[in-house]
């Protein structure tokens, strides 16, 4: 079996992907990380004292592994959903009873948003508290700001989507508060937001287009930025 | 090389990459030589956080599997519910429509506050480290009380009972270190915490506060209800 692994790892293939050596020394622990796409994010080494747990308490990490459990159930969630009336609701009960761990499957995403809401928020009191928002990561702090209002939206449309009463009262709930802004402001963003005057088909679907591609590639681009910064001002 | 510049350099190969400062002798600030330990960070710091998210992830999937999400009847437009809530994350909100005009409580007060957050690194105010009562102790007394005055006033004339009580409360807190000066303990702890942290806590007590008020205590019309007669 040794034998096999090891004509593996020295394979071409295996080299074309993995250009360094099993990470069994600290040169190769090392290009462990700057080879490989996803953790070249991480420098090579990190302070000791920021692995402790109590350091940080790993919201922001965790805020994005929610981001990724979201990611995935709402892909798979997206094959059984149309965004039109009345279709939307009765997708929801053939989640609840026809698909095959549907039920799990909205369970799940439904509990990661409400996490990822409270997550964003106590990583934010985290850093305030810590005084991590200090020069020179005042920016990075603005662009935190905004994710976190971005998670808001994101949970928000996603809200309407089930079509149930709870839905679309909240919406509505939420949208009246946005016709609240003066200079007939109000109106117009909430006309554009539900595409009409009421709660109807049409914001169903304009929800849903920014629940599942607009916002979610904002979100992205600005977390790129963010774990960036995180780096560039000497974290991890 | 000039005769007032002296080089210093750490001749440790091991660490990189290696500084070379040139620092005059009148130089007031000092290169600082941090020698914090390092460790790689594979494995060390990509194992814990796998670790972590894989907890989180069992966590999750066992809350699914107890817990359903939520499903009502299908949205009628003509049939409103009493009362009619947004997501728990927006009660707050609600709970503000509910004692101010919905300008104030819907768009210039949760305004203020995202504008608030996002500048907050650019104000030196916010920058300092020192605690509320180290200098000028008297005028920031003057300034603290004259401002949580007005606020106060303008809560009771709303009668925002469920701001104006924290905003009291937090309050005496500060105040706490100003007549019971202490070196230890509670108090000693509370006089090193500086503005931009009374702020702060401030502005989260009351978000818990109104948050909790407007997803547990409140049922129809928007009455006040105890959690243990039923949740809306």
């Amino acid at each position: 079996m040794k034998h096999v692994m090891g004509r593996l790892y020295t394979s071409q293939l295996w080299r074309s992907m993995f250009r360094h050596g099993l990470p069994d020394s600290n040169r190769t622990r090392a290009e462990t990380i700057f080879y490989n796409f996803f953790l070249h994010i991480h420098p090579t080494k990190v302070r000791k004292r920021s692995l402790r747990y109590t350091y940080t308490w790993g919201l922001g990490g965790l805020s994005f592994g929610l981001f990724i459990v979201l990611t995935v159930t709402g892909g798979l969630l997206m094959l059984y959903y149309r965004p039109s009336v009345p279709q939307a609701y009765w997708d929801m009960k053939d989640l609840q009873f026809v698909v095959s761990s549907g039920q799990f499957l909205r369970n799940m995403h439904r509990w990661a948003a409400h996490a990822m809401v409270a997550m964003v928020f106590l990583h934010m009191l985290r850093v305030f508290y810590t005084g991590s928002y200090r020069p020179p990561k005042e920016f990075n702090w603005a662009v935190g700001v905004l994710l976190l209002v971005l998670t808001i939206l994101l949970s928000y449309t996603g809200y309407l989507l089930p079509w149930d009463q709870l839905a679309f009262w909240g919406i509505s709930v939420g949208t009246n508060m946005a016709r609240a802004i003066p200079f007939g402001l109000g109106e117009k963003m909430s006309f554009l937001l539900l595409g009409g005057n009421i709660v109807g088909e049409n914001a169903l679907v304009r929800f849903y287009v920014l629940h599942c591609f607009i916002l979610p590639v904002a979100g992205c681009v600005l977390m790129g930025i963010h774990f960036w910064r995180v780096r560039k001002d000497g974290g991890v | 090389m000039q005769k007032d510049l002296r080089a210093e350099e750490t001749s440790d190969a091991r660490k990189s990459p290696t500084r070379i400062a040139f620092m005059k002798h009148r130089m007031a600030a000092r290169v600082k030589r941090e020698s914090e330990e390092m460790v790689m960070t594979f494995p060390n710091l990509v194992v814990r956080e796998l670790i972590a998210f894989e907890i989180m992830v069992i966590v999750l999937a066992v809350v699914s599997l107890v817990f359903d999400a939520p499903l009502e009847w299908m949205a009628n437009p003509d049939h409103t519910p009493n009362p009619a809530k947004a997501p728990w994350y927006f009660l707050g909100l609600q709970e503000l429509l509910h004692y101010f005009p919905p300008v104030v409580g819907g768009v210039i007060l949760p305004a203020l506050a995202v504008i608030a957050l996002i500048v907050i690194p650019y104000f030196k105010i916010n920058i300092k480290r020192e605690g509320l009562w180290k200098e000028n102790r008297k005028r920031t007394l003057v300034i603290l009380l004259v401002s949580v005055g007005i606020v106060s006033i303008v809560l009771f004339l709303f009668r925002v009972y469920a701001m104006l009580i924290p905003t009291v409360a937090v309050t005496l807190f500060m105040l706490l270190p100003y007549f019971y000066p202490r070196e230890d303990g509670v108090v000693g702890r509370l006089s090193g915490r500086p503005l931009s942290w009374w702020i702060m806590t401030w502005f989260v007590v009351i978000v818990i506060v109104l948050t909790t008020i407007g997803t547990l205590f409140r049922g129809p019309e928007w009455s006040w209800t105890w959690p243990w007669n039923g949740t809306y």
